[in-house]
């Protein structure tokens, strides 16, 4: 087997053992790698219906098929666990040198199962697995965290995946971070905080073969070069900020808790302002030839010294959705969510419900009290300082509302209104209890019926139905009968680069055309290259469907059923009054529609189960006999 | 001080352009051994600060103080490309040179043991690989000062015609 070390690293943090599985090829040409094979590797180890801040859930990782090769962004792995805010697959996928290390320590893929007693980091140094306290790491930042192991062990090439304060505080919106890159949504960060997990690192110094180095090298050099050119000229200038201008036009730029989608002051939050005045750097993930991250850096002013990492997603998340225009205050935010360990997506989007909750008479300042504020704050849509604090006060669960707001939106919605008997679940943004991404789904219909049967609730990464809505291949204020095979076909599209992974900003540089007959044959040439097999356009489509499924199917196992498929209160009866989107929502009758023709689309019962010879199709019999109808 | 030399050509990165997406380290090791792997390579990249990474390789100084630190002569240097070769059959590992070096440019393979120093892919026609593959041409081979020319130039045209000229 090439690409494949065919073992994957079982570690239990309970008795401290660990046991090597072998699996066969023919798993590997299932599930492949990524988000795919790491959620697998969860339908297997977990405990059913366990508490996911129980031993039981365990933590899966699955390296990228090429990670470690010269294929361009293709350095990448995905996360497992049940998630903590969702109660359904939390899968990410990450950036990173863990994955390069992992391939080289020759592990398809690490399971860590248990619970420590004792704060531990784990070192995989190739095939030995090493437990070593980590009580003087606990409260470190992640930066701080990855430099002190790194220092510790005198190796520099040593990589390592940490959990910041948030994660130790067993804050649900907390997330895992591996050289300045996370595995940002889900909570992964709290479930590492249960097992008092500080950090995995791994050191690997074999070599990393591939069937046919030669070609590979070769097709890896023209998309290196090809991705100097137009087709990723966006993510290269401004990187993914550029968003914020395109997304306020449109009226679809999150506001004030996705109360408008217009900002005012989008000006000063754009990618544009951030290029002239705070950009300190562009860099690139692990062999990534694009580089897009764009590192904002505040050099004089209240908030001087913040740097971090300043991406679309978590500019409107702590910018236009909280109503702040101070850029300086935003980084700030940004910086704090880096290094505590925070997902920036979440914390806006739970600060914003906060903040409406504060200017609508729930909260009074006293409930604001902190160490910073001991009178408590005004906490206003549009106060930075708020937001900035409120980042603090969520990692360290500090005060009554950084406690509550570490639990996450819809968490904290339902214990505010039972305590107080008001209705905040009216603006609370979450699907499946996943916080809303940065696309006003009110006029993306399209979008709307990906977001509300997303396997891990409300993300734009799993999902590419605005691409249609957005470029006005469909008309994106109304419902037709189109969109469920839309929502199926994007879905599983970019399923496809969650596997492997290789990130979709590549999509445009293999032929110039990002739709699956540009890509899909050259991916399968690079499969190929590396494993030896002989895969074509319909094997590479596949792999999209079979990753859909596994976590679908994890999710029916869990207790999922069609009501879970839902969209927030305010997108379905709460329309904008100005803007471009003014006076849209999504109508029950509607998403009904959608829902039905979405489970038709994929073969699925109208009740959204799926039939026992769909996953027999497959190849995924074990999974048929356990949920299959 | 570290000491390097002004008639030699060495690789050269420039920070500011540098990604530190390790390309260069990928290739690197794959044209010297057949296999990706970073530990392995010639050229190593540093990642300094969130905001510094850069990639530092032999320098090929005049006089070279690792040739001069070798105590079994397996070290030497050629008059005319300053490149430093190592001869296996003498080099025990003894890691004397990579203590002489100060610029961090020398290391122990991984799987023989041997010093390993950047040869500016002398045996490839199309000279240093790293060079190729950069994707965003922040390597160069080029001498100190050649470097000090453009400095220079750089210099009179932002004092005169201002930074953004």
């Amino acid at each position: 087997m090439h690409g494949y070390s065919g073992k994957i690293l079982h570690i239990d943090l309970t008795t401290r053992k660990t046991r090597v599985e072998q699996k066969p090829e023919a798993w590997y040409k299932i599930y492949i790698g990524g988000v795919s094979m790491a959620s697998r590797l969860c339908w297997e180890n977990i405990e059913v219906g366990c508490d996911p801040l129980s031993p039981g859930n365990p933590i899966c990782i699955a390296n990228g098929l090429f990670a470690g090769t010269p294929v361009p962004v293709g350095g990448k792995y995905g996360m497992a666990s049940k998630s903590p805010l969702t109660g359904f697959i939390g899968d990410s996928m990450s950036g990173s040198w863990l994955p390069v290390a992992l391939k080289r320590a020759r592990w398809d893929g690490i399971v860590i199962h248990g619970a420590s007693d004792e704060w531990v980091r784990i070192l995989v140094d190739d095939d030995k697995v090493e437990f070593h306290d980590a009580s003087h790491l606990v409260g470190l930042g992640t930066t701080e965290t990855e430099e002190a192991i790194r220092e510790e062990l005198g190796d520099d090439q040593v990589r390592s995946a940490t959990i910041g304060p948030a994660g130790e505080n067993l804050v649900r919106i907390a997330n895992v971070s591996n050289d300045g890159r996370k595995a940002g949504r889900t909570g992964h960060g709290a479930v590492w905080g249960s097992k008092k997990l500080k950090a995995l690192s791994i050191r690997g110094t074999h070599g990393v073969g591939v069937a046919d180095p030669e070609t590979l090298t070769k097709l890896s050099f023209d998309i290196l070069q090809a991705a100097q050119g137009p087709h990723t000229q966006k993510y290269r200038i401004l990187g993914t900020s550029s968003n914020v201008l395109n997304m306020n036009k449109m009226g679809l730029l999150p506001t004030r808790n996705y109360q408008q989608g217009v900002f005012e002051d989008a000006e000063m939050v754009s990618g544009e302002y951030l290029h002239e005045h705070y950009k300190a750097k562009t860099i690139a993930c692990a062999q990534c030839p694009i580089a897009c991250e764009q590192v904002g850096q505040v050099k004089e002013g209240p908030y001087a010294g913040a740097m971090g990492h300043v991406e679309y997603e978590s500019l409107y998340a702590l910018s236009s959705n909280c109503g702040v225009s101070s850029f300086p205050a935003v980084i700030q935010a940004i910086t704090n969510c880096n290094e505590l360990g925070l997902d920036t997506m979440s914390s806006g989007v739970t600060i914003s419900w906060a903040m409406e909750c504060y200017e609508r008479g729930v909260f009074t300042k006293e409930d604001f009290k902190c160490e910073k504020y001991p009178e408590g704050f005004e906490a206003n849509f549009g106060n930075g300082e708020a937001v900035v604090t409120l980042t603090e006060m969520i990692a360290h669960r500090e005060g009554y509302m950084g406690n509550l707001l570490a639990e996450g939106t819809r968490r904290a919605s339902a214990q505010v209104d039972e305590e107080r008997g008001t209705e905040t679940y009216k603006w609370a943004m979450d699907i499946k209890g996943l916080e809303c991404p940065g696309y006003d789904a009110r006029t993306l219909k399209t979008f709307a019926l990906g977001l509300a049967v997303g396997t891990r609730g409300a993300c734009h990464n799993r999902t590419a139905a605005y691409d249609p809505d957005i470029k006005g291949q469909v008309d994106r204020f109304s419902v037709d009968e189109t969109r469920g095979e839309l929502a199926k076909s994007t879905e599983e599209y970019a399923a496809v680069y969650d596997t492997l992974p290789l990130c979709k900003f590549i999509r445009r540089c293999f032929t110039g055309k990002a739709d699956r007959a540009g890509a899909w044959p050259a991916i399968a040439q690079l499969i190929n290259a590396t494993t030896g097999w002989d895969f074509d356009y319909d094997d590479v489509d596949r792999i999209g469907e079979r990753a859909h499924t596994i976590k679908k199917a994890f999710n029916i196992r869990e207790g999922w059923t069609r009501e879970d498929d839902h969209l927030p209160y305010r997108w379905q009866h709460d329309p904008m009054e100005t803007g471009p989107s003014a006076g849209y929502v999504v109508t029950d009758e509607e998403l009904e529609y959608l829902k039905d023709i979405y489970y038709e689309a994929k073969g699925w019962t109208n009740e959204g189960l799926i039939p026992k010879e769909k996953l027999i199709a497959l190849g995924m019999d074990d999974v048929a006999e356990e949920i299959g109808v | 001080m570290p000491v390097s030399t002004s008639r030699y050509q060495y690789i050269a990165n420039d920070p500011t352009k540098c990604i530190g997406c390790q390309v260069c380290e990928y290739i690197c090791s794959y044209v010297k051994t057949g296999e990706f792997n970073t530990y392995r390579s010639r050229i190593r990249t540093v990642r300094a600060h969130k905001i510094l990474m850069t990639a530092v390789t032999c320098r090929t100084c005049e006089d070279a103080p690792c040739v001069i630190a070798c105590p079994r002569d397996a070290l030497s240097q050629d008059p005319v490309t300053g490149v430093i070769h190592v001869d296996a059959s003498r080099c025990n590992g003894c890691a004397w040179c990579i203590e002489a070096c100060d610029f961090g440019a020398i290391s122990i393979n991984s799987e023989t043991k041997l010093a390993e120093i950047c040869d500016l892919c002398e045996d490839q026609e199309d000279g240093p690989q790293c060079i190729k593959w950069c994707p965003k041409e922040s390597l160069e081979l080029t001498t100190p000062d050649r470097r000090a020319q453009r400095a220079r130039r750089k210099l009179a045209i932002e004092e005169v015609l201002g930074p953004r000229a």
